[in-house]
C-alpha cells in the first residue's frame, strides 16, 4: 500500500467520522442527563435541510450553519416538550421525532422544490489547510485540511469534556442523570437542566445534519442522514459517555466505514453491501469488547416528575 | 428503561386512539394547507385509495396491514415485557431473505411443506437476529436500543447483499431474486383478491398472544416483568432474564415471519427494498393498539390503509407520499400526550401525585 492510498484512507474516516463526532458529542451531554434522545436523526435531516435553506437565503455556507444549528434544535424541542416535559416514554417520543423529522423534510423540500426535488445548488463549505499541522506527515492533511466543522469537533471535545467534568454545571448536569431525586433535593432543577441538554444536542445534531448538506454533498436529498442519528447514539455508549473518547469513536466508525477503500486498494474484492455492514459489526463487537454495565448515566432514559 | 406505556383496558385505548386519530387528522389538514394542498381533495383521495371500494379494502389495505400487523404484534409483545426491541426491520429483512432461500432451494418439496419450512426458516433467521441484541444485554449488560437498531443496518445490507450477489435472479441483471415457484406461495384467502392467507396467519396468532399474555403463566410472569423486573424477581420468584430471553426472541421470530409471510404471500421474490420501514411504524401500530393484540389488529388495518391512501394521495392529489410519515409521527406523539394529560388527570382525581 502505497502513501497516497493511506493518506486518501485517513482522509476519508476523518471525513465521515466528522458528522458523527458532532451529533454524538452533543448526545452525550443529553444522554449525561439522564435523557436518550433517538429522536437525533430527525434533528440531523432538519439541520441539513436548514443548513440548504439558510446557506442558500443568506448566500452564506456560514450562516447556514447557524440555521442548521437552530433547525435541529426546535426538533429536539419537540422531543423533549413530550419526553421531559410531559414525562412521556423518550423511546418512542424519539421514534416519532425520526419518523416525522424525516418526513417532514421530504414534504417541506418538495413543497418548495417540486416533486422530483430540482437540483439545488448550495453555498459549499471549502475546506481550510491549517499551516504547519497540515504538514504533519500521514495524519497532517486527514486531520487538518478539512471543512471548518472538523476544527469546530476537535475544539469542542475538550471544552464539552471540561465543563462536563470540572463545572459545577457538569456536576449537576451528571447528578440529574444520576440520581435526579438527590439532584432536586440538592437544589438542581432537573428538567431546566435536561431540557437545555437536550436543546443543546439538538443543535449539534443539527450542525452535524448542515455539515452533511454544505460540506459533504453540497445539496440536500431526502433521507442524506442515512440512519447518523442512530449511529451517534451507538459512538456515545462506545466513547462511555466521555466527550474526547467520543471523538475518538466517531473518527473509529469514519475509519471503519472508509475500510471499503483500503481494502480495495489492498487487493480484497469483497462485495460492496458487505462493506457498508462493516461499520456496524465492529461497532456491535467494540461495544461488546469493552463498554460495561455501569458505564451508561444511571437514569438514563427514566422519566422523570417533580416531587410536588 | 422501564414500561412507561402502561396497556389500558380495551374501551380506554379505544378512546385514546380515537382521541389521538382525531388530533392528528385536524394537525394533518392544516399542515396541508400550510404547504399549499387542498386538506378536502386530499382526504377525498386518501378515502377512495384505502376503503373506496371492497376490492380496494381488500387488495390494498389489508395487504398492506398484514407486515405491519406481524411486526406490530412482535413489538407490542417485546414493549409489554419492557424490552426495546426496536430492531424489527432488520429481523423482518433477514427473516424474507431466510425465506426465499428455503423457497428457491428446496423445490422438490410438495406444497404445504415447503411452505412451511419456508415460514419456519423465517421464524428462525428471526429469532436469531435478535438473539444477538439480546445476548448482549443479558451477559453484558448493553441496551437493547442501540444493538437491535446496529443490527437493523446489518440486516438490511445483508439483503442487499442476497439480491446483489449468492440470490440474485438468474440473469443478473436485477436486484432482486428468482420468483419462487408456485408451490412455495400462500394461497390467496379471498378468491379474486391479492389478500393471502398470512392474513388469517396474523389474525391466528393475534389470538394465541391475546391468550398467552391473558391466561398462561408465563403471560402473567412477563407482564410482571415488563411492570418491574426488580420486583417480580422479589415478589413472584420469577426470573427476569428467562422471560426475557424468550419475550425477546419470540419477538425477533415474530419480526421475521413478516418478512417471510410478505415474501411468500405477496412479492414472491427478495427485493432490496423489501421493507418502507415496516419495522418502525410497527412501533406506532404498537403503541396506538394499547400494546395489546387485539388493538394491534385494529391500528394495523388503520396503518395499512393510511399507506395505501398515501398512493391514492399522491397519484390523484399530487401530495408526497412523504406526508404519510409526518401522519405516523403526529399519531404516536398524540398518543404520548393524551396518555401523559389522561395520567396526570387520573392521579388529581384520586387525590395523588401524579405518575
Amino acid at each position: 500500500m502505497s502513501q497516497i492510498e493511506l493518506a486518501l484512507f485517513l482522509e476519508s474516516a476523518v471525513r465521515l467520522g466528522i458528522p458523527l463526532a458532532l451529533a454524538a458529542m452533543g448526545e452525550t451531554i443529553t444522554e449525561r442527563s439522564g435523557v436518550i434522545n433517538i429522536g437525533l436523526e430527525g434533528s440531523i435531516i432538519a439541520g441539513a435541510l436548514g443548513g440548504a435553506l439558510g446557506a442558500i437565503a443568506l448566500e452564506g455556507a456560514g450562516l447556514g450553519l447557524a440555521f442548521g444549528a437552530l433547525a435541529g434544535l426546535l426538533v429536539a424541542l419537540v422531543f423533549a416538550v413530550f419526553a421531559i416535559g410531559l414525562g412521556a416514554d423518550q423511546i418512542i417520543t424519539g421514534t416519532a421525532v425520526t419518523i416525522g423529522g424525516l418526513g417532514m423534510t421530504g414534504a417541506v423540500y418538495q413543497v418548495l422544490f417540486g416533486a422530483n426535488g430540482m437540483e439545488l445548488s448550495v453555498p459549499t463549505l471549502a475546506p481550510v489547510t491549517i499551516p504547519w499541522l497540515s504538514e504533519i506527515p500521514v495524519v497532517g492533511s486527514a486531520l487538518f485540511a478539512q471543512a471548518p466543522t472538523a476544527y469546530f469537533a476537535y475544539v469542542m471535545a475538550p471544552i464539552s469534556w471540561y465543563v462536563l467534568f470540572k463545572t459545577a454545571w457538569g456536576l449537576e448536569l451528571r447528578a440529574t442523570g444520576e440520581a435526579p431525586v438527590a439532584a432536586e433535593a440538592a437544589g438542581v432543577r432537573v428538567r431546566v437542566v435536561r431540557f437545555s441538554a437536550t436543546l443543546f444536542g439538538g443543535a449539534m445534531a443539527g450542525i452535524a445534519g448542515a455539515h452533511l448538506a454544505l460540506a459533504h454533498a453540497g445539496a440536500f436529498a431526502e433521507n442524506m442522514s442515512a440512519g447518523k442519528g442512530f449511529i451517534a447514539i451507538a459512538v456515545v455508549a462506545l466513547g462511555r459517555w466521555n466527550p474526547i473518547i467520543v471523538l475518538f469513536a466517531a473518527l473509529f466508525f469514519g475509519a471503519a466505514s472508509a475500510l471499503q477503500f483500503l481494502l480495495q486498494a489492498l487487493g480484497f474484492d469483497l462485495a460492496y453491501q458487505i462493506f457498508l455492514s462493516f461499520p456496524y459489526i465492529l461497532t456491535l463487537a467494540a461495544l461488546a469488547g469493552w463498554v460495561g454495565k455501569s458505564q451508561a448515566p444511571a437514569a438514563l432514559g427514566l422519566p422523570w416528575e417533580p416531587n410536588r | 428503561m422501564s414500561g412507561a406505556i402502561s396497556p389500558k383496558r380495551a374501551k380506554e385505548t379505544a378512546l385514546l386512539g380515537l382521541g389521538a386519530v382525531t388530533l392528528t387528522l385536524g394537525a394533518a389538514a392544516v399542515l396541508l394547507l400550510l404547504g399549499g394542498y387542498d386538506p378536502t381533495k386530499a382526504a377525498a383521495a386518501m378515502l377512495r385509495g384505502s376503503v373506496g371500494s371492497w376490492n380496494t379494502f381488500v387488495s390494498i389495505t389489508l395487504v398492506r396491514a398484514v407486515p405491519l400487523l406481524f411486526a406490530g404484534l412482535a413489538v407490542a409483545l417485546a414493549f409489554r415485557a419492557g424490552v426495546w426491541n426496536i430492531g424489527a426491520e432488520g429481523q423482518l429483512y433477514v427473516g424474507a431473505v431466510a425465506g426465499v432461500w428455503v423457497a428457491l432451494t428446496f423445490t422438490d418439496l410438495p406444497g404445504p411443506f415447503l411452505i412451511t419450512a419456508a415460514l419456519t426458516a423465517s421464524i428462525v433467521a428471526g429469532g436469531v437476529w435478535a438473539l444477538v441484541p439480546t445476548l448482549m444485554k443479558l451477559r453484558l449488560g448493553i441496551g437493547e436500543v442501540i444493538t437491535t437498531i446496529l443490527m437493523n443496518f446489518v440486516g438490511i445490507y445483508l439483503a442487499a447483499w442476497m439480491v446483489h450477489g449468492p440470490l440474485q435472479e438468474r440473469r443478473g441483471v436485477f436486484p432482486q431474486t428468482d420468483r419462487i415457484v408456485d408451490a412455495a406461495r400462500l394461497p390467496e384467502l379471498i378468491s379474486g383478491t391479492r389478500l393471502h392467507l398470512g392474513f388469517a396467519l396474523a389474525l391466528v396468532l393475534a389470538g394465541v398472544l391475546a391468550f398467552v399474555l391473558k391466561r398462561t403463566r408465563f403471560g402473567f410472569h412477563l407482564r410482571a416483568v415488563g411492570a418491574s423486573p426488580a420486583a417480580a424477581a422479589a415478589a413472584g420468584r420469577i426470573d427476569p432474564n428467562r422471560v426475557i430471553l424468550v419475550t425477546f426472541l419470540a419477538s425477533g421470530a415474530i419480526a421475521g415471519l413478516a418478512g417471510g409471510v410478505e415474501v411468500t404471500g405477496l412479492t414472491y421474490a427478495l427485493y432490496e427494498d423489501l421493507s418502507d420501514g415496516w419495522g418502525y411504524t410497527a412501533i406506532a401500530v404498537a403503541l396506538l393498539g394499547g400494546l395489546r393484540p387485539g388493538g394491534v389488529v385494529v391500528t394495523a388495518i388503520f396503518f395499512g390503509a393510511l399507506q395505501a391512501g398515501a398512493g391514492a394521495m399522491q397519484r390523484d392529489a399530487g401530495i408526497p407520499a412523504a406526508w404519510v410519515d409526518v401522519v405516523e409521527a403526529l399519531v404516536i406523539l398524540a398518543v404520548l400526550g393524551l396518555d401523559r394529560i389522561r395520567a396526570a388527570r387520573a392521579g388529581y382525581h384520586r387525590g395523588e401525585e401524579a405518575q
